[in-house]
């Protein structure tokens, strides 16, 4: 402190950047600082998850009974489209950058991100891109109410006037994710501490760097997908329409091309903090650190050339059914690896249980249990029964929410107290963790059943044999969306409570890296002379 | 529900008989009366928890060779991923309660091993091997529709099922049968509520039946569980599956990729019968060109106009009521209201020339193969009597009523 407010004085008149945050409102605009960016990514995401979270509650109500009970149908289809579209672009994809911004510079001794003005951009995209999508739901008809995956021709001929908004908003967010990858790149290429080699590095930055690629690939095909939409929509074109030469399942393999990477683009950092995680509250090196790095690599790779198997029943043709199935199966061998080296982490360690470590926990269990039902699936035969059932939402919940957000959950317990130099409370911490745990799997565990007995997805209504889980499923979901309040409170609390006692740099006994080497609180500007990794 | 009602029932029976026996007072009878129906009573309450409240659990095994087939590989699935599960979870939960720092756990410092973690990507792959073989063979089968015996187009529409037997020339729709008032719980359900329709797919047991799957307007797929088949009808393109049924009943399924609003509603029902009634069922249906004219005689009468208002609002209720709702308002903007609308309150011929072509490229359908041209007359009819349709209609002299002979002519028209 002395030595900043040494250089203030002496650099009085001409203000450069050694001066801390400006207050207020300006601060959050203007910002270029990555750890300010990291703040309002996971803001945004705090924000989004629970607006996303109302409507899979407002969806779960209504499937409390048979019958309609609370919204018509058009409503529901609208709360199934928003729910998806919100988490997936909305809140892990945000949290996740969040996550990087933060992070990234810390771990690999940069000083902050390579291009600090297109961080505040991609950023600042985030709000009004959500903002014109949910506005949707207040115009004059439908907002969006043809599901995440929009297929052709319901979202083309069939689609309601706002879709042309959510195209907007697909557009802003794909810009956002383009420009906040790219950054990521070109910081890990080029802003290294000196002896931070490429296998010296922290998974958790690997596992963004291959992400960040796998954006750069996939997001204009999102882009030109939704605007080969736009224009069959409004500019006369037919890629998607049959009646004027075009072909709805095009749409399909476009937006599978996209959407296959997506889930990997979901999961792969989350991979990355659970490799954080495990080996500090084991109080072990993590095992075998460049299969880990492989693994990630070639879980990618194989993630773009497995795209058909979201369109097992199209009516491919047997060679190309074959060829996913099995390119699909070889994404086990990978994620197999990460898996059982995780628990070669935990063997023989020093374990300890305090939150962060019980998340990781939990998602190795039921990220585990989502795989296996994921291996299920790629048995094309299988999947003839399994696909668009309710055994389907269980799979991607269970990868979603106690992979993709458990391991969010786990990385904010974990850094939360080097972000604010506050220790959260390790009870709240604990209740939060099982209401979680027990409020997911009373939710999900059930949707198995219900899509192998034959209950289709996204339907607002159902025959009376499945009555009985739905209101299980209901049941849970609200335990899981109320435990997230107790999240929302200590994250709050840790925000804006008073400091009671300093913290050590390391927080916890076992923590390795150099984010572990910087005072807690973390100072608004860190690493200004790299660090040299040995 | 069933057997809570033969509990009651069993309850108020008991009543009666102990009051009876209590005029006899033999009381050693009435012990041992008592003790058979209270093993009676538990039995049936054991009954009641095992049958009702577990519902079902697993993939129906299913009543065709393919859905067999099906069922074996998902359980084999299922069971290798248990026995993955209980070495991997086995492990885990191990290290968790043996090194855990709170019992003294020093860490070790190995942290690599190749030789194990070739062995961990090796057995994962052999075991994905031995998975795929059964996966291949089982999908050369669901792709083998050759020398089937009979073929049936099904073409998926926003929120019905069109049925065509292509050799023996017989051809309907089918509708959810389930009324409006079950939906809005405004009644008590139906045992098969959301699962029952109008018309169901009849089908001969034992019989290899191939399908020819396809949608008039965005994308529907045909799945019943039982017969382990699941084929989107993807307009523009026409899917081949095949079914095979051993055994004969009502197999239901339901739409399964998102149509719409109405997605949950299109539900499917097939009735297997034996091939002799089968036979029977095809004579019954077939329509010859002496009973076609019969019917066309029968169909083109004249009605009254409170025929064509009572029919009108039936057929409204089947066909229109989803998109264009009750009132008449409509989902706008993709379902226009009929209320005050430009069509519907405009010259006759054209409003019946709606109803008959549709309008192409937008969610209005072809009326003109599902509705003849009675049950035409009556909802043009309805419609244009309803929700005060009528008043802007006769200020300009335009008639409110049609019979089947307007319809008739307009048909012929439309096809010049």
């Amino acid at each position: 402190m002395s030595h900043e407010s040494h250089v203030h004085e002496v650099g009085h008149g001409h203000d450069h950047h050694h001066h801390g945050p400006p207050k207020g409102f300006s601060r959050w605009v203007y910002t270029t600082n990555h750890k300010d960016i990291g703040t309002l990514y996971l803001t945004f995401s705090l924000v989004m998850l629970f607006i996303g979270g109302i409507m899979a509650l407002v969806i779960r109500a209504e499937l409390f009974e048979p019958g309609t009970i609370l919204v018509d149908p058009d409503f529901f289809n609208q709360m199934t489209t928003m729910h998806g579209l919100i988490m997936v672009f909305g809140v892990i994809m945000p949290a996740m950058a969040g996550l990087a911004n933060w992070m990234i510079p810390l771990m690999i001794g940069a000083p902050d991100m390579a291009l600090p003005r297109l961080n505040n951009w991609s950023f600042w995209l985030l709000p009004f891109a959500f903002s014109m999508l949910m506005s949707t739901m207040l115009m004059k008809g439908s907002a969006p109410n043809f599901g995440w995956t929009f297929y052709a021709p319901l979202s083309t001929i069939y689609g309601p006037n706002s879709t042309d908004f959510f195209i907007f908003s697909i557009h802003l967010m794909g810009a956002s994710s383009i420009m906040a990858a790219l950054n990521i790149v070109v910081t890990i290429f080029n802003m290294r501490a000196p002896g931070m080699t490429w296998m010296k590095m922290p998974l958790f930055v690997w596992s963004w760097l291959v992400t960040a690629f796998l954006l750069l690939a996939v997001m204009p095909v999102l882009a030109g997908c939704v605007t080969m939409m736009l224009m069959d929509r409004h500019f006369h074109t037919s890629f998607f329409n049959a009646a004027g030469g075009g072909d709805p399942l095009l749409f399909q393999h476009v937006f599978w091309f996209f959407g296959h990477p997506e889930v990997y683009i979901l999961i792969l950092p989350g991979f990355g903090v659970i490799s954080e995680v495990i080996p500090t509250f084991s109080r072990k090196v993590l095992f075998g650190y460049r299969f880990m790095v492989y693994a990630t690599a070639s879980i990618a790779i194989v993630g773009f050339v497995v795209w058909m198997h979201h369109m097992f029943t199209t009516g491919a043709p047997y060679a190309a059914q074959l060829y996913f199935m099995y390119a699909t199966m070889l994404v086990a061998v990978p994620t197999g690896i990460k898996i059982f080296n995780w628990l070669g982490t935990l063997f023989k360690g020093s374990i300890t249980f305090e939150t962060p470590m019980l998340f990781a926990l939990g998602f190795l269990v039921m990220f585990t249990i989502g795989g296996f039902s994921g291996v299920m699936l790629s048995l094309v035969p299988a999947d003839y029964q399994y696909r668009d059932s309710y055994f389907v939402v269980a799979h991607f919940h269970y990868v979603l929410v106690s992979g993709s957000l458990f391991t969010i959950i786990a990385a904010v317990y974990f850094w939360l107290p080097k972000w604010t130099g506050n220790m959260y409370s390790e009870k709240l911490g604990q209740w939060h963790f099982w209401l979680s745990v027990i409020g997911m799997n009373v939710a999900f565990l059930p949707m198995h059943f219900l899509g192998l007995a034959g209950m289709p997805r996204r339907i607002p209504d159902y025959a009376l044999q499945f009555t009985d889980f739905n209101q299980l499923c209901t049941i849970g979901a609200f335990i899981f969306g109320f435990a997230q309040l107790i999240f929302l409170y200590i994250v709050i609390k840790a925000c804006y409570a008073k400091r009671r006692h300093k913290l050590s740099d390391e927080v916890w006994e076992g923590a390795k890296g150099l984010e572990w080497t910087i005072p807690t609180p973390a100072p608004y500007h860190t690493f200004e002379t790299a660090p040299v990794v040995h | 529900m069933q057997t809570i009602n033969v509990l009651v029932i069993f309850w108020k029976y008991d009543l009666i008989v102990a009051r009876s026996i209590r005029s006899i007072t033999l009381h050693s009878v009435v012990g041992i009366y008592i003790m058979i129906r209270l093993i009676l009573f538990l039995s049936t309450l054991a009954l009641a928890i095992t049958s009702y409240a577990v519902p079902a659990l697993n993939m129906p095994y299913g009543v065709s060779p393919i859905s067999r087939e099906i069922y074996n590989l998902h359980m084999a699935g299922f069971y290798i991923c248990c026995a993955i599960g209980v070495v991997v979870f086995g492990v885990l939960i191990y290290s968790l309660i043996k090194f855990r720092k709170s019992k003294g756990a020093k860490a070790a410092h190995f942290h690599e091993h190749i030789g194990l973690e070739i062995l961990w990507t090796a057995i994962p792959f052999f075991i994905l091997v031995a998975l795929a073989i059964p996966a291949t063979i089982v999908l050369a089968h669901i792709h083998d529709t050759e020398r089937s015996a009979l073929t049936i187009k099904v073409v998926g529409y926003q929120w019905k099922w069109k049925y065509e037997y292509l050799d023996q020339g017989i051809s309907f729709f089918s509708n959810l049968a389930t009324p409006q008032e079950q939906i809005l719980n405004k009644a008590p359900k139906n045992e098969w509520f959301l699962l029952e329709v109008d018309k169901p797919l009849v089908v001969p047991v034992n019989t290899k039946i191939k399908l020819l799957i396809t949608a008039d307007d965005v994308i529907h797929a045909w799945w019943v569980p039982d017969l382990g088949i699941k084929q989107d009808a993807i307009p523009g393109f026409i899917n081949e599956n095949w079914i095979y049924i051993e055994k004969e009943g009502f197999y239901r399924g339901q739409c399964g990729e998102l149509c719409g609003v109405y997605h949950a509603f299109m539900p499917i029902v097939v009735q297997a019968v034996s091939q002799a009634d089968f036979a029977k069922w095809v004579v019954a249906n077939t329509p010859t060109p002496e009973s076609m004219a019969l019917a066309q005689k029968e169909i083109l009468k004249p009605l009254t106009e409170d025929e064509l208002l009572t029919l009108g609002k039936t057929q409204y209720e089947k066909s229109c009521i989803m998109c264009h709702q009750a009132e008449g308002e409509g989902l706008p903007p993709t379902f226009p209201p009929l209320k005050d609308s430009r069509v519907v309150t405009g010259p006759l011929a054209v409003n019946i020339g709606y109803v008959l072509t549709g309008v192409p490229g937008t969610a209005m359908q072809a009326f003109g193969d599902q509705l003849d041209d009675r049950a035409m007359a009556a909802v043009v009819t309805y419609i244009r009597n309803a929700w005060g349709n009528e008043i802007p209609i006769k200020r300009h002299k335009y008639p409110t009523i049609v019979q089947p002979e307007d319809v008739a002519k307009v048909r012929q028209e439309s096809k010049k």
